[in-house]
């Protein structure tokens, strides 16, 4: 658990006057589930644009998967999976040809495609659905799918943003599974909610206010220190003199 | 299963590594995935088809400037030789429809009810009246035409029309000689054609691609194409190689239906028409392109490409009204509509049978135009991922 994969100092997002993510620093170690907690607008969905690559800070500095997050935001993007709230799945493809695009897009060889498909159909149970269209698929099913692609070029990361919207209690406790088998297989998962039962699942919690880091420990501890009985009773405290509305 | 999961992603650390260098074939993935969503969106397809195939078909058959069938009733009062002949003439001819003989009282009430649209009134002495004219001797006029003028347009043809016909024979053909070059039959497909292409590839290419590209801006995909690492002008160019594709097949369809159906000349040669189309076709590209960059939602492309883009250049480029009859500050605004420049082009290669050089000044500027929008949307594609 002494391995950093994600290492950010300072980091700053500004659009003009306003400051979208203030001088937030932390750390994330390989194989850990690192919970992203805040509110709607408090910053949360800027700093993981910054950390994937996709928008460069203003000031500070950082390093994701070894790479610097001012300069090498392609190199980044290698070595990171992400998956969006809304699984962001093309519908008109079958889930054999989405897995062959996504191989495709990160550059994997013929031979490791068709390897990693059938390993990948057979782990998700999914091999008699490989020429079904995935928008004939369920909801739950889309979102494990989503989860694999992104791992498919077995990235160090996984950036999943809110990635249970929408999902029943059962389905979104299976998608649990899958990202701590994940996790305890060495890759890192960095996630955003604002389900609050769902941090309670995470290694180590951050809380983010206003664009600030204002808490950060792991779920077990952050509720000793704000004396609370859950995760959901600690974001509560820490958020009620956010400044910024919804 | 718990199990089989840890297995699969235990083995992540050591593979990573060589695989990562492998960075090939991306933009043939994007471009296969690309087509394989147009192929299975059936609707957009088939829209795309049927548009082209009632545009021309509408064009061809009802949409003309021509005048056809056009019905008529004649007053004369002695059926003298002179008047059977351009009774016979009226008959005889495809644009015409001979509807009999009717009294001086009921002209008002035909044309009226609009069992005629036109009425031709002879003089009662017409054979004597005729020849003094045919001796050289003055006259006043022997011949009447009263037509239905609620349509300008073909009211003005069917006269101008009806006078050739009945003098066609007389003295008076001495006077003139006219002349229609290049399209001699006036057929209103030849002016139309070029039109329907100016309209059809802005159609396919820029509302397509705006429309498309926005989608996946909406659906979310965009995003992860961009988190990837596919460069992003890569998933553009993915975007716009399948719908280069379609414009390619777009374009042979209409050149193939206007030479065998609507039997356009095209003698200025097929190649020079291809590769000024294909300019064309990048062109409305790059514009869809920068509508996608510039819009948010899918509706907001479809109006921008749709109304923005659509109607000036329905009624600037020349396609229906003719350039020169514009107020000066419109004529000076069709000069950056590209389809302006395009259908003019097309018309003097095609109609025209000028050669490809003929038309190198319209290409020019297709040209500039071209790079001018592609170099914009890059710059502003450039801007919004900082």
């Amino acid at each position: 658990m002494s391995e950093t994969v994600i290492s950010v100092r300072n980091l700053t997002k500004r659009f003009g006057d306003f400051t979208a993510v203030n001088n937030i620093s932390f750390d994330v170690y390989r194989g850990e589930i690192f919970g992203f907690l805040g509110a709607n607008g408090a910053g949360k969905t800027t700093a993981m644009r910054m950390l994937c690559g996709l928008s460069y800070p203003t000031s500070g500095s950082g390093t994701v998967a070894g790479f610097n997050v001012m300069r090498e935001g392609e190199m980044i993007k290698r070595h990171i999976g992400y998956m969006s709230q809304r699984f962001s799945l093309y519908n008109t493809l079958t889930v054999g040809e989405k897995i062959k695009l996504f191989a495709g897009i990160y550059g994997l060889s013929k031979q490791v495609t068709a390897k990693r498909s059938e390993e990948l159909l057979a782990r998700l149970k999914f091999s008699s659905e490989r020429d079904t269209l995935v928008k004939a698929l369920p909801l739950g099913w889309k979102q494990k799918l989503a989860f694999a692609f992104a791992g498919i070029h077995r990235p160090e990361i996984i950036f999943l943003d809110e990635p249970t919207g929408g999902v029943d209690p059962v389905t979104r406790r299976q998608f649990w599974e899958m990202i701590y088998e994940a996790a305890e297989g060495g890759t890192t998962i960095f996630v955003t909610t604002h389900y609050m039962d769902e941090p309670e699942y995470c290694s180590r919690v951050s809380i983010i206010v206003d664009g600030e880091v204002r808490a950060l420990d792991t779920p077990t501890r952050l509720k000793q220190q704000f004396n609370a009985v859950s995760m959901d009773e600690v974001f509560r405290m820490l958020a009620r003199d956010a400044q910024r509305g919804e | 299963m718990p199990c089989q999961w840890m297995k699969f992603f235990v083995c992540w650390p050591a593979m990573r590594k060589e695989e990562n260098k492998v960075m090939r074939n991306n933009l043939f993935a994007l471009v296969k995935k690309e087509s394989l969503h147009i192929l299975r969106d059936k609707r957009t397809m088939l829209i795309v088809i049927l548009i082209l195939v009632v545009l021309i078909v509408l064009f061809r058959f009802a949409i003309t400037t021509e005048v056809n069938n056009v019905n008529v009733a004649l007053v004369a009062t002695d059926r003298t030789n002179g008047v059977n002949d351009a009774v016979n003439r009226i008959a005889h001819n495809d644009y015409f429809t001979f509807c009999g003989y009717i009294n001086q009282d009921e002209i008002d009430q035909q044309l009226r009810s609009g069992k005629v649209s036109a009425v031709i009134v002879f003089a009662p002495d017409f054979d004597r009246r005729m020849e003094q004219i045919n001796a050289g001797l003055p006259s006043t006029p022997i011949i009447q035409l009263i037509v239905d003028a609620s349509n300008v347009n073909s009211a003005g043809a069917a006269t101008a029309y009806m006078q050739e016909i009945l003098l066609g024979t007389e003295s008076q053909q001495a006077m003139f000689e006219t002349r229609m070059l290049f399209n001699p039959q006036m057929k209103s497909a030849y002016n139309f054609v070029p039109g329907i292409m100016g309209l059809i590839f802005i159609l396919v290419c820029a509302m397509m691609t705006s429309v498309s590209i926005v989608r996946e801006k909406e659906v979310g995909t965009m995003e992860v194409l961009l988190v990837s690492p596919m460069r992003p002008t890569k998933v553009f160019f993915a975007k716009m190689i399948p719908y280069f594709v379609i414009s390619c097949v777009v374009l042979i369809i209409i050149l193939l239906l206007s030479y065998y159906l609507l039997h356009v000349p095209m003698s200025g040669g097929v190649w020079g028409i291809f590769s000024m189309s294909l300019l064309y076709v990048l062109l409305s590209l790059s514009l869809g392109l920068l509508v996608s960059i510039v819009v948010k939602t899918q509706v907001a492309a479809l109006l921008l490409s749709g109304m923005v883009m659509m109607l000036p250049m329905l009624l600037l480029s020349g396609m229906l009204f003719p350039i020169e009859n514009f107020p000066k500050f419109f004529e000076v605004l069709s000069n950056v509509v590209p389809a302006r420049w395009y259908i003019e082009g097309i018309r003097k290669m095609m109609i025209q049978g000028s050669p490809f050089v003929a038309v190198w000044k319209e290409f020019t500027i297709l040209l500039g135009m071209t790079v001018l929008f592609f170099g914009m949307s890059l710059l502003k594609f450039n801007d919004k991922l900082e």
